[in-house]
């Protein structure tokens, strides 16, 4: 049983098909790379597996269980996280709060007002070992809003797996990042989601060639090749339609 | 921003605060003594405890209601016809307990409609809220048999049993019960700010997409969140009918509705505090100011339009700011400014509301001719010279009023940035 499947996922917007019958088989643990330029339908892919939309036809497996079509909160219930490429997090409340508001539903505190948070023992635990992780305990009461931009990517990740599901994405996690900061981060990513499956959305190729078990390439709404960095990089098809015209531009594209 | 930043005060300042609110309640009858102001901090207390529970919508869940006065109201109208039940001697409830039976009937009329209101957010729920508020408002003036009419419906609160001969008959008496849940109703709404309801709350308001991607359905945490919110209006509502003994179809108006939204913004709604801080200036404008002059809902306009534009926090973040100020020892820099702008705004006022009030004057009260009596001066509302006077007050006010902001605005932005490089040097450390 795959830890993530997709079978014959498509979505059309009007008459414009986005994705065209996509397939990709993702393995418990592994860490999958999704490339491909611009307009591919790399975000509306992880829209359809997280049920931000709903897909026009095909499956969505996650632990062998369908969940296409699912509202997002069922879907995290049952084990998937996401996070976006556009920080979205919750501006007004501090780096503490955030992350424990990601924490909750998994440790069974759901919409209960008769328990006091600061008597969530388990909770609060978890929620100051996810912040030393992300490396913002310093931050712990300084609000979102008032983070620097790396910071506020990593309190992204840090509500992401605050919950503790077992399939990860990440949408441009390093978007808009330094190069220096981006090699950092991706240690951090690394590390924070050790174990678990990981599928991200990534343009940086130094990145994707260090970070990633396997690469799925996304072009025009369809996965044209799946496979390890290496097959990856001999892989004609690949040549032809990505990394030969788009290699050298990756650096450019990276900014916007 | 920082300026709604939680600071985590000590357990020991919790409870003096929390004693502080007990004692004033306790004692202020007896500091103002008058039956007058016996009436309005019975007012008060009912007010506190409704803006409160708007709060949690407009500050804590970013709800913005158009028709929170349903939920009072009909708690006020279940309330008045509960306590008509108790003097016919049909049901045998005490009459201190007759407020809960008001906000259990909110509850149940928040299950239902609130299930319609929360299905949006943003501005379809604010329409959502007007439309039912205007609903509710025009079915009270067309079923005569449950909302009374015109005259409303009266009740008769001494009556049922007198547990240590307490009739609440006289206002001290009343004014003890609303006191009691006031407190009660405040502290209960203060902990479900800390529970894990009221933080995803804060969540849904921030950004209502991420909630759903945390594992909360945003929609649910809205619906139970209004559903307790209009649990408090209707408790606040039937303090009201038994302090009023009367519920009449204002009571569920949009004006009523209105009303906790201003002064809630007014107080302030990022803040706990605030709106009791409104709730406090909607008695004193309500029963004061409108006694002071006909012109008092200008005032009020004014006050609420200045305020949008100046301190969109309302009171509690101006309070807040300033104590952020003293917190770095430097609001001791401010007071002369604030003397000066303080007294400034004043000669504003008494240029522009002399000119109001010849106005008003010559509109309302024409048969009387045009003399009026303000502020122990003499004014012809027909003289040139006393409205040529009003304005020259005006605008030497206003010139030197923005004088003064200019260098109050130059000086707080100063105190602002130390501020700011301060924190940045302690956080180095």
């Amino acid at each position: 049983m795959y830890a993530l499947e997709l079978k014959d996922l498509r979505k059309t917007f009007g008459k414009t098909d986005i994705i065209r019958g996509v397939n990709l088989a993702v393995t418990q643990g592994e860490r999958v790379a999704v490339i491909g330029p611009n307009g591919a339908g790399k975000s509306t892919l992880f829209n359809l597996i997280s049920g931000r939309f709903a897909p026009t036809s095909g499956e969505v497996l996650l632990n062998g269980q369908r969940i296409e079509g699912k509202k997002p909160y069922e879907i995290n219930r049952l084990g998937l996280s996401r996070s976006f490429q556009i920080t979205n997090i919750f501006p007004n409340l501090s780096v503490f709060e955030n992350l424990r508001c990601g924490v909750l539903w998994s440790l069974g505190y759901r919409y209960t007002f008769f328990k006091f948070l600061a008597n969530l023992d388990d909770a609060n635990e978890r929620t100051e070992q996810l912040m030393h992780k992300i490396k913002l305990e310093r931050k712990r009461d300084v609000l979102a809003l008032n983070l620097t931009y790396a910071e506020q990517r990593a309190l992204e990740v840090g509500i992401t797996i605050a919950g503790g599901a077992n399939v990860i994405l990440l949408d441009e996690p390093t978007a808009g990042m330094s190069r220096s900061e981006t090699q950092r981060f991706i240690e951090l990513i690394t590390e924070v989601t050790e174990g678990k499956t990981l599928l991200t959305v990534e343009h940086d190729m130094d990145v994707v060639f260090g970070l990633a078990h396997k690469i799925a390439v996304v072009v025009y709404g369809e996965v044209i090749a799946f496979d390890t960095p290496d097959k990856i990089r001999a892989n004609a098809r690949v040549q032809e339609a990505y990394l030969g015209a788009q290699a050298e531009s990756a650096q450019t594209e990276k900014g916007d | 921003m920082s300026l709604h930043q939680k600071s985590q005060p000590h357990k020991v300042s919790r409870t003096v605060v929390w004693a502080s609110f007990a004692v004033i309640l306790l004692l202020a009858p007896l500091l103002f003594t008058s039956s007058l102001s016996h009436t309005m901090l019975s007012q008060m207390g009912i007010a506190i405890i409704v803006c409160l529970s708007y709060n949690i919508l407009l500050g804590q869940g970013g709800m913005l209601s158009f028709g929170h006065a349903v939920y009072s109201g009909m708690g006020g109208f279940l309330a008045i016809h509960t306590l008509n039940l108790v003097s016919d001697g049909k049901l045998p409830l005490p009459v201190s307990l007759i407020p809960i039976v008001g906000g259990f009937s909110a509850l149940l009329i928040a299950v239902v409609l609130g299930w319609v209101t929360t299905k949006k957010s943003a501005t379809p729920f604010a329409m959502i809220t007007l439309g039912i508020g205007e609903l509710v408002w025009s079915m009270s003036l067309m079923f005569p048999e449950f909302f009374g009419g015109e005259g409303g419906i009266s009740g008769d609160r001494v009556t049922g049993s007198k547990p240590f001969g307490i009739t609440f008959g006289p206002q001290i008496q009343i004014y003890y019960l609303i006191a009691i849940y006031t407190f009660i109703c405040t502290a209960a709404m203060f902990a479900f700010t800390r529970t894990p309801l009221g933080r995803m709350l804060n969540a849904v308001r921030d950004n209502a997409e991420r909630v759903e991607f945390v594992g909360f359905d945003p929609r649910r945490v809205r619906y139970l969140s209004f559903i307790i919110a209009a649990f408090f209006a209707g408790i606040s509502g039937g303090l009201a009918a038994l302090n009023f003994e009367i519920a009449t179809s204002e009571v569920v108006s949009g004006a009523r509705s209105g009303a906790y939204l201003l002064f809630t913004f007014l107080g302030g709604g990022a803040f706990f505090f605030g709106p009791i801080i409104g709730a406090v200036l909607m008695v004193l404008a309500f029963v004061l100011l409108s006694e002071l002059t006909k012109a008092w809902l200008l005032y009020l306009g004014l006050v609420f339009l200045f305020m949008v534009m100046f301190a969109p926090g309302g009171i509690a973040s101006l309070i807040a700011m300033n104590l952020r100020v003293a917190a770095f020892g430097r609001l001791r820099e401010l007071w002369a400014n604030y003397l000066v702008l303080a007294v400034t705004s004043v000669i504003v006022l008494l240029g522009a509301a002399g000119m109001i009030e010849m106005t008003y004057h010559l509109k309302l009260n024409e048969a009387l001719g045009p003399k009026l009596v303000y502020l122990g001066m003499s004014l012809d509302a027909k003289g040139t010279s006393s409205w040529v006077g009003c304005a020259l007050v005006m605008l030497v006010g206003l010139v030197s009023f923005e004088l003064a902001r200019r260098r109050f605005i130059k000086k707080w932005s100063a105190i602002q940035e130390f501020i700011a490089t301060e924190i940045q040097r302690r956080e180095a450390m």
